[in-house]
């Protein structure tokens, strides 16, 4: 067999896949840039629901420290609410949004691996989640004027890091929706997030929850995330390896199995001739 | 087994798709590709005419790794276009009826996130890009201006400039003109000979324009309905039909005239080719 091979030795592959990753970053980037004034009328959005959240801790009749630490509580779950739908909607939009824009059938259709392009759009999700969340959170703050004297951000950052190899791998399984439903995809994303956050006691314990509802927390990475950053920001707790470990364990899960779905379904969509642009 | 002059082998390719359920429940699949052979030479520029449905782009997009096939086989450089999809997309790329670019982002912008999918790094980019999209005469000094704000034409300039961009071995054209101005297509079309020329490039041009394909292949081939019906230098098309144009060819060989007005299964196709 005399094929033309593409010339590439392992080390070469390597490089080859590090540009591939560094592109897709580099392409949200620039979107970013071109879209600036959409993602700061979003963040101002994502600011005043933040506030609606916060605001009911000053409704409910409490006064001093304990209105302060019920405000953290809230803000907390805003932040990691506005964190993970970030990273939920980048990821699902590595199908949805070059369908849109005409250019899926060129994605995926150059050399570069599925689990590079899908890791660069995860990376990119979590630098920008990252930004945003910290701006929702410093706003609030300043804002309605709560006391976080004891927060241990390092901790804080430190654990969000951690949780986010989750919510990417599991951001992967929901990005292959789009990819099998062109019409529904995105919005099932939406309602796996939204599924994910009500389990994992956003804005409330979650031993409020029924019982088998208590049971599917124990398996989303948001429960951890959630307890642990609380914890942080009130009374400045490190890194607990009660919050770390599951962490780790649903994060080494997650992005195979998230790989292995995303790979299911585009061999489905090119069985079914459904990897093309919309229009 | 293939010779190492041969690009492109296709084999007995079939593809079809199931269509949405109609007014009286479940429709059978439709076919699109029909069991189609060919091959195409190293450095040979093969032009494949067709109706909108008649299964073109369908076959662009198999050899593009982007469809997996019902039954058969295609084989690009000797890389099997299913088992080997990597390797196969080291060497192909291609340029389609729509530019599908990101439409905010510049012609630059565009030009350098392709790249990286390829391997090239923003130093190699940034003297790369303007030098090429010069090549294909698009104005450099325009590179930093959104797409949305670019002619068709123009974008058009685009999309040759990113599969040049790659430096493809196999340059897959599907209706790379329609939709242009006299002049663009013009420039399009000159700018496809000059690539046949300077590079060792091998050209599969999808059209349903007669005279592009005319102008432009060293042999013409008529993808009808799925089935390819001939693929032959122009002159021994015309001999065998004892026509004078490929229309007359067309008209012959299905019985149709070439621009016919559509039947609802042929609107179907158009859906899904």
């Amino acid at each position: 067999m005399a094929a033309v091979d593409s010339g590439l030795t392992k080390r070469g592959l390597l490089r080859h896949e590090a540009v591939g990753l560094f592109g897709v970053v580099e392409r949200n980037l620039y979107l970013v840039k071109r879209y600036f004034l959409w993602d700061l009328a979003f963040l101002l959005w994502t600011v005043a629901n933040t506030l609606t959240i916060v605001f009911i801790a000053r409704g409910v009749g409490l006064e001093g420290a304990a209105r302060n630490e019920l405000e953290t509580r809230l803000l907390v779950g805003g932040v990691i609410w506005a964190f993970l739908g970030i990273i939920f909607e980048i990821v699902t939009e590595t199908v949805a949004w070059e369908r849109w824009e005409g250019t899926i059938e060129y994605t995926f259709m150059a050399p570069v691996s599925r689990p590079v392009h899908l890791i660069g759009m995860g990376v990119f999700a979590v630098i920008y989640g990252f930004v945003r969340a910290a701006l929702v959170f410093l706003a609030v703050v300043a804002f309605i004027g709560i006391h976080v004297p004891h927060a241990n951000y390092g901790a804080a950052i430190a654990l969000l890091a951690i949780s986010s190899v989750s919510f990417i791998g599991v951001g992967m399984m929901t990005a292959v929706l789009p990819l099998i439903s062109p019409e529904k995809g995105m919005q099932l994303g939406f309602v796996a997030q939204g599924l994910m956050l009500v389990v994992s006691g956003v804005y409330y314990p979650v031993s409020v929850l029924p019982g088998w509802m208590q049971w599917v927390a124990k398996i989303s990475p948001a429960t951890y995330a959630l307890r642990g950053n609380r914890a942080q920001i009130l009374t400045g707790a490190g890194l607990a390896w009660a919050d770390v470990w599951p962490l780790l364990v649903i994060g080494t899960l997650s992005i195979p199995a998230g790989l292995v779905v995303f790979r299911a379904g585009e061999r489905y969509a090119k069985r079914h001739g459904k990897l093309k642009r919309s229009g | 087994m293939q010779h190492r002059s041969q690009a492109v082998v296709v084999r007995d390719l079939r593809k079809e798709f199931s269509r949405p359920r109609g007014l009286h429940g479940r429709r059978p699949p439709r076919a699109a590709l029909k069991g189609i052979s060919f091959e195409i030479a190293r450095g040979e520029c093969v032009a494949v005419l067709g109706q909108n449905g008649s299964g073109k782009s369908t076959l662009v997009r198999v050899l593009s790794t982007l469809l997996l096939a019902d039954g058969g086989d295609a084989h690009v450089f000797g890389h099997d276009v299913f088992a080997e999809a990597r390797a196969v997309q080291h060497l192909v790329n291609r340029v389609s009826v729509e530019a599908s670019f990101f439409k905010k982002l510049s012609a630059a912008e565009n030009l350098a996130y392709a790249a990286r999918f390829y391997g090239l790094m923003p130093a190699q980019t940034r003297a790369e890009i303007p030098r090429i999209l010069e090549r294909v005469g698009f104005p450099a000094e325009r590179r930093g201006e959104a797409m949305e704000h670019l002619s068709r034409g123009m974008q058009q300039k685009v999309a040759l400039a990113r599969a040049l961009l790659t430096s493809p071995v196999l340059l897959l054209l599907d209706e790379p003109t329609t939709g242009l101005d006299p002049r663009s297509k013009q420039e399009v079309q000159a700018f496809i000979r000059e690539l046949r020329l300077r590079h060792d490039s091998t050209i599969l041009l999808c059209t349903h324009d007669m005279q592009e394909a005319e102008a432009l292949a060293d042999r013409i081939g008529l993808l009808d309905r799925g089935e390819l019906l001939f693929l032959e230098p122009v002159a021994e098309v015309k001999a065998r039909y004892g026509v004078d144009t490929l229309e007359e060819a067309f008209f012959v060989a299905t019985g149709r005239a070439y621009d016919d007005e559509k039947t609802d299964d042929d609107r179907d196709r158009a859906v899904f080719a």
